[in-house]
């Protein structure tokens, strides 16, 4: 036991209690309110601190009811997992805000107010709680739980109201999330059949000993499943297909934070328990495919959301390409990225709900002259839009530096082709956005005609933004500033992360100690 | 360890019959499917799990070898997790044939559009011709 690993279990705790009193509230919209926002900042300040400790003193490792690894749960906080909570509670908080912004009856309306629960906040709980619980998990069982966790909450929150088109979304993309589950599910089987057990630590050392070939289809079939997660081409046209139906902080949460939890998996078990890297050829290979197919999507779309979902997909390849790479830079640069990310496609998809709010529609042949209606919202769109692109000196540019570099470092004609892939795939992001832009926030507003099923805003648009809705977008987009601003202290921090991945020691005498066979 | 051959074709059947039934558009069809799967891979934890033994309790066998808890845990874990999905995949079929009196499940519409305009190859990116295809739309709807 460290000093401060008796936080670690609060990180899941909390959350789930805070669900638990929502329900137990219905209808008293402050109570619930209250709960919500002061848990996701509890889990905010533990985590913060947990990185410090983490950063100082090594991973904080719970052994859950005293039982050794070989036997029980082991919860672990290193560096990789307090960032990746920091962020991902950074954005649930923004988006719930949005949410309490928008008003307690905005989603209860959808089903003609007759919602038996508002169950927004307390299954935006449950999401935070699975969320945690993959990223401090050190169990591949107990990985699979929260990942289950996580679905089920998101399956609620994309059949919001059910509506036609939800539930046919819906459909998609629940039936691709319990394959993925299924393959996960099967690959714990696997593994579990040739080494007898599923603690991290314990599997990095077995995995070791048992033959190759064995290890490669376990390998296959464990990357396989969260790569249908995290939106990996060829396995990833579910998300376009999904994600745009959602409310916009439904989306925006999404975006956000489940993808990356497929990323997450993905560091972990490249690093920790299949360090040798056979199949970073076959990563890097779909990282470029990722990148190029992704991005190709989105300069046809003419939805905002169904482009922001593309460049989704597409930006994940930078991701894999980090991974694919296997150094400490090229992991490093894909923690810096994946940081990056989530702010900055959460803020995109948030400010898309402004620009619902005010043109009355997504598709950008139907709006037009936003940035004289709105400045403020041009200016909310305008500024992740370009760090998505990766325009300098924003935060985009930053991680794609690192990722180009740690690419150049190895050297070999692939990474210089994913170099490249991804120089192209910034310029086309640029395009995409550039394109939107044009449509959207330039040109005259859109003249009402009849027959139109909704009604543009022409001016006084702030009756459409609020200060409940603007504020918490206003307060992401300069968090992912803030990001450029601490780049450098941020990237030794990642630095330090990942030289602990790509080294393992540190992770398993952290996790094992005493037991050490 | 030697694993059962039988359990093994009895897991291998049910999770290719569940993928078969997985790729249909009937949402009931796929739920089957993806019941028939989970169950194949909760056969799979018993191969894993090796020959059956004695009660893993300490002090309640004969000393001989005991059976391995763990996958029996796992497995237990799986089965619940399953249980609540199905529910709630059961009760969005249930919203889709409320809807549309059908389970099957539809193309994407917006996606239709847009690889019916690369059919097409209609370049226009000018937004006045979309507007005006949509009005059009719009039109006819309200004339039938």
């Amino acid at each position: 036991m460290n000093e401060f690993s008796w936080m670690v279990p609060l990180l899941v705790v909390l959350p789930l209690v805070g669900a638990g009193i929502n329900l137990a509230a219905v209808g008293r919209t402050r109570v619930q309110r209250l709960a919500s926002m002061s848990v996701l900042t509890a889990v905010l300040i533990i985590s913060v601190v947990l990185l410090f400790a983490a950063d100082q003193r090594g991973p904080q490792v719970v052994h859950v009811g005293g039982w050794a690894p070989t036997d029980g749960i082991v919860l672990i906080v290193d560096r990789l997992s307090a960032l990746m909570v920091i962020v991902s509670t950074v954005v649930t908080m923004a988006v719930l805000r949005y949410s309490i912004g928008q008003g307690r009856s905005s989603f209860d309306n959808e089903s003609d107010g007759h919602a038996p629960l508002p169950v927004f906040h307390p299954t935006i709980l449950v999401l935070s709680a699975g969320v945690s619980t993959t990223f401090i998990s050190g169990d591949l069982f107990h990985m699979y739980v929260g990942f289950e966790m996580l679905l089920a909450a998101s399956f609620v929150l994309l059949t919001l109201g059910g509506t036609e088109a939800r539930v046919r979304a819906g459909v998609t993309y629940v039936f691709v999330s319990l394959l993925s589950s299924m393959l996960f599910l099967l690959a714990i089987a696997m593994i579990y059949a040739a080494t007898g057990t599923v603690n991290l630590a314990i599997l990095a050392t077995r995995l070791e000993t048992i033959p190759h070939d064995t290890s490669v289809v376990l390998h296959v079939l464990l990357i396989l499943g969260f790569c249908v997660k995290a939106a990996v081409f060829p396995m990833s046209g579910w998300l376009p297909d999904s994600y745009p139906t959602a409310p916009a902080p439904v989306t925006a949460v999404f975006a956000g934070l489940l993808t990356k939890v497929g990323i997450y998996a993905l560091i972990r078990t490249q690093t920790l328990l299949f360090p040798d890297g056979t199949l970073n050829t076959l990563l890097m290979w779909a990282a470029l495919l990722t990148m190029i197919v992704g991005i190709l999507g989105a300069v046809t779309q003419d939805d905002i959301k169904r482009m922001l979902s593309f460049t989704l997909v597409s930006h994940i390849g930078y991701l894999l390409f980090g991974i694919s790479v296997g150094s400490s830079a090229g992991v490093s640069a894909a923690i810096f990225y994946v940081l990056h990310h989530i702010t900055i496609q959460t803020t995109l998809f948030l400010v898309t709900g402004l620009v619902e709010r005010v043109g009355g529609t997504t598709a950008s042949s139907h709006l037009g002259g936003l940035a004289r209606i709105s400045p403020l919202l041009g200016i909310l769109f305008f500024v992740p839009a370009m760090n998505l692109a990766g325009i300098p000196p924003f935060s985009g540019f930053l991680g794609k530096v690192g990722l180009m570099q740690a690419g150049v470092e190895q050297g070999t004609w692939l990474s210089m082709t994913l170099v490249v892939g991804s120089v192209v795939t910034s310029l086309l992001t640029l395009y995409a956005v550039a394109r939107i832009w044009g449509r959207a926030f330039w040109g005259s507003p859109p003249q009402v005609e009849e027959g139109m099923t909704y009604t543009p805003a022409r001016s006084g648009s702030g009756r459409a933004m609020g200060a409940g809705v603007v504020m918490p977008t206003m307060a992401l987009v300069a968090f992912g500033l803030g990001l450029t601003l601490v780049a450098g202290p941020l990237f030794e921090i990642t630095d330090r992360a990942s030289l602990d991945l790509v080294l393992r020691e540190p992770y398993l005498l952290a996790v094992l100690g005493e037991w050490r066979q | 360890m030697t694993p059962n051959l039988t359990l093994i074709l009895v897991a291998a059947t049910m999770l290719g019959t569940g993928v078969y039934l997985l790729l249909a558009r009937s949402i009931v069809r796929a739920l089957v499917g993806f019941l028939l799967m989970s169950n194949g891979i909760n056969v799979l934890y018993l191969v894993a799990s090796g020959p059956a033994g004695e009660v893993p309790i300490l002090g309640e066998g004969d000393g001989g070898a005991i059976s391995d808890p763990i996958p029996q845990a796992l497995v237990l874990t799986a089965i619940v997790i399953t249980l609540a999905l199905t529910a709630f995949v059961l009760s969005l079929a249930h919203r889709a044939w409320q809807l549309g009196r059908d389970d099957l499940l539809e193309d994407d519409e917006e996606s239709a559009r847009i690889h019916r305009r690369a059919e097409e190859n209609d370049m226009a990116s000018d937004s006045e011709d979309d507007a005006d295809l949509i009005a059009a739309e719009f039109a006819e709807e309200d004339d039938g």
